[in-house]
């Protein structure tokens, strides 16, 4: 049984313009203590995949289907004492920009000890050892101080520090990272992502990778998911999908980024045009447009999750041409079959 | 340096640039904010020179001095062999360089359409005597980023990031520059996208024989499209070399560093690599430590960093290190 089951998730948005469908249908598991990336350009949906098992969407913005299941518990409907008991305790965030996500008005170490208050039965004074006792875990030195300190005090990565300090004092079980270096210079993204390693061994939580960057991918992730215009478009172990990737738009990627170890100047291959509009979404696959390979059933049918690998899954009408797909869930020979294709 | 050669074999020669701002610090005091602290470089003609850094470190400001968007404070530009300082010579100067910028969001004036927009070089240095040539001219100019004709007519907002990065493109190509200051022109896109610009900023040069000074944090777009590499570290500038040479033997701590800090979109090459992570952060512009910028994130630093400020020196053909203990 998986700690998190997400299945066939939907959430739009009610525009005046219409309905944006960000996510559209999304099924997922996460099993405990593993990192799981989700990568895709800005408008795929990652986040707000994110928000909707946080439940954390603003107005427009509704789950419309789907089911989220937190050990086994059902957390779409669910009532909001429910979910506020989840959110910040079991389930946590931490978001891009740590400015805009820290509260300007109170010390740090109010909005600290807030989350520990809430959801732990200690006291001020023992909830103030906790939060110190975060600031040092999470490597701020003089965390007597910075308690006292407002987020305009601290850099970039401080108050990254911070928020990951917030997010984990309660000890959760999944910690969701939205973009959290992407708003900070590469030798400090370099620290928190070190940090965030630490700690996911140390206490052992899982945590959902939400990144543009393949680099950072690579780098955390044991799985990862690939999204595509609110549709997964193709996931598995982090190896399949950079090693064996399987769905045309995950290959075009890996293609168009440009590689520091290569001394030749060999040219980037660009994916052509440009991402699609979420509220004119075509009937076949949405990247058909922008797809070299695409063939007449592209443009017509939506493909679904095709088994390719023991554990990758890809939503590519090609992978059923070149017969890479399996019925079900291979055993383990099958996978040594497709490695060997 | 001894830099001062044949005049046309450079196109820009930067010489002890200096860019000060002054910053209030309380009611009467004021200190100076050195954004760049003696740079000096040279970029020869159809190459493109790669400055990288992080945030804060002046690679912009070095950019924005160079084609004298700011007065800089001290120090000399030579452009094609011509001393920058009169009026007339900052004309030439901006008919001949010209920018793109990072956000495409915020450097086009939502009130034009992309025809004036992609115009107004054309029309601030005269370059058309007539309509139907001004006409010509932008079609001609949307044509070469990529985009269509009946695009002229629209406003920013109607286009995607990587479309309206092509249109700060054209413009900047509209008054035939010889030099193009890209400064961070493929942040704030999309991969997917990245690349189309990136491709397209290479045939670019390739047609027009155009020389690009092209700032990045992203070390592996850098090093992709770029010639040579200098780095920038609190308004110094710690290495430049040749980009291969820089990725292979890179000589300063804070380039290791920079370098292993790379996210490597590999995930067995990632797990095997060890992370070199600084300690601390940069420290503030307003103050910079004494002696070598670097030092107080430095693993070799010593008491000969803090006293006295490491010269910027040719260790090799071509590499050149600011640092005391190589």
């Amino acid at each position: 049984m998986a700690m998190l089951e997400v299945k066939d998730l939907c959430t739009s948005f009610f525009t005046p313009s219409g309905e944006v469908k960000a996510v559209n249908g999304v099924s997922f598991n996460l099993d405990k203590g593993k990192v799981l990336g989700i990568v895709g350009e800005s408008g795929s949906g990652k986040s707000v995949t994110a928000y909707s098992i946080l439940q954390i969407l603003t107005h427009p913005g509704k789950i419309v289907s789907g089911s989220i299941k937190f050990h086994d518990e059902e957390l779409v409907g669910a009532s909001d004492e429910k979910i506020r008991e989840i959110r910040g305790n079991h389930i946590s965030i931490i978001f891009q920009d740590p400015m805009t996500s820290l509260n300007p008005t109170l010390t740090i170490g109010n909005q600290l000890m807030e989350a520990i208050l809430l959801h732990t039965g200690r006291n001020r004074e023992q909830a103030r050892e906790r939060a110190i006792e975060m600031l040092e875990k999470v490597g701020i030195n003089e965390p007597q101080k910075r308690m006292k300190q407002y987020a305009y005090e601290l850099s970039g990565g401080m108050r990254q520090r911070v928020m990951i300090a917030m997010a984990l004092a309660c000890e959760p079980d999944i910690l969701i990272a939205d973009e959290p270096t992407t708003a900070l210079d590469v030798t400090i993204q370099a620290q928190i992502l070190e940090l965030m390693q630490e700690l996911q061994k140390e206490m052992g939580m899982a945590i959902i990778m939400i990144t543009h960057d393949l680099g950072v991918i690579a780098s955390m992730c044991d799985e990862v998911i690939v999204m595509y215009a609110g549709k997964v478009a193709e996931r598995g172990t982090a190896d399949a999908i950079f090693y064996t990737p399987k769905h045309e738009y995950t290959k075009g990627l890996m293609r168009s980024i440009p590689s520091i170890d290569s001394d030749e100047k060999t040219k980037l291959i660009p994916i052509t045009g440009t991402p699609i509009d979420l509220l004119k979404l075509p009937s076949g696959c949405a990247f058909a447009p922008r797809c070299d390979c695409a063939m007449k059933i592209c443009l017509q049918q939506h493909p679904e999750e095709f088994w390719v690998g023991r554990d990758h899954l890809a939503a590519c009408w090609m992978n059923v041409k070149e017969g890479n797909v399996f019925e079900g869930r291979p055993e383990e020979e099958g996978e040594e079959e497709t490695v060997n294709e | 340096m001894s830099e001062v050669q044949n005049a046309s074999e450079y196109m820009l020669e930067v010489k002890n640039l200096k860019q000060y701002f002054p910053v209030n610090t309380g009611f009467f005091h004021s200190t100076m904010l050195k954004a760049v602290d003696n740079v000096s470089f040279s970029i020869k003609k159809g190459e493109t020179l790669g400055l990288v850094g992080e945030s804060g470190c002046g690679k912009t400001t070095v950019g924005r001095s160079i084609l004298q968007l700011y007065k800089p404070t001290a120090g000399e530009v030579w452009f094609d062999g011509e001393k920058i300082e009169s009026k007339e010579s900052i004309k030439m100067l901006h008919k001949r360089a010209q920018m793109v910028f990072q956000d495409p969001y915020s450097s086009l004036n939502p009130r034009l359409t992309v025809a004036d927009i992609v115009a107004e070089p054309i029309d601030v240095h005269k370059l058309c005597a007539t309509k139907k040539e001004r006409n010509d001219r932008i079609l001609e100019l949307l044509s070469i980023v990529g985009l269509s004709s009946e695009q002229a007519t629209r406003y920013p907002h109607e286009f995607s990031g990587g479309q309206r990065q092509r249109v700060g493109i054209a413009r900047a190509l509209a008054s035939n520059p010889e030099f193009i200051v890209c400064d961070e022109p493929v942040s704030a896109l999309d991969v997917s996208i990245q690349a189309q610009v990136i491709n397209m900023l290479e045939e670019l040069q390739e047609k027009l024989g155009l020389t690009y000074l092209f700032i990045a944090h992203d070390l592996s777009v850098v090093k992709h499209i770029s010639n040579r590499i200098a780095v920038m570290y609190l308004g110094n500038m710690v290495e430049l070399a040749d980009a291969n040479e820089l990725h292979h033997n890179p000589l300063h701590p804070y380039t290791i560093s920079l370098l292993s800090a790379v996210p490597i979109p590999d995930p067995q090459k990632a797990r095997a690599s060890k992370r070199i992570v600084l300690s601390g952060d940069v420290p503030s512009p307003l103050k910079v430590p004494s002696g070598c910028p670097f030092r107080t994130r430095c693993t070799r630093a010593t008491e000969e960093c803090a006293c006295c400020k490491p010269e910027f020196k040719e260790v090799s053909p071509g590499h050149f290190v600011a640092c005391h203990n190589l």
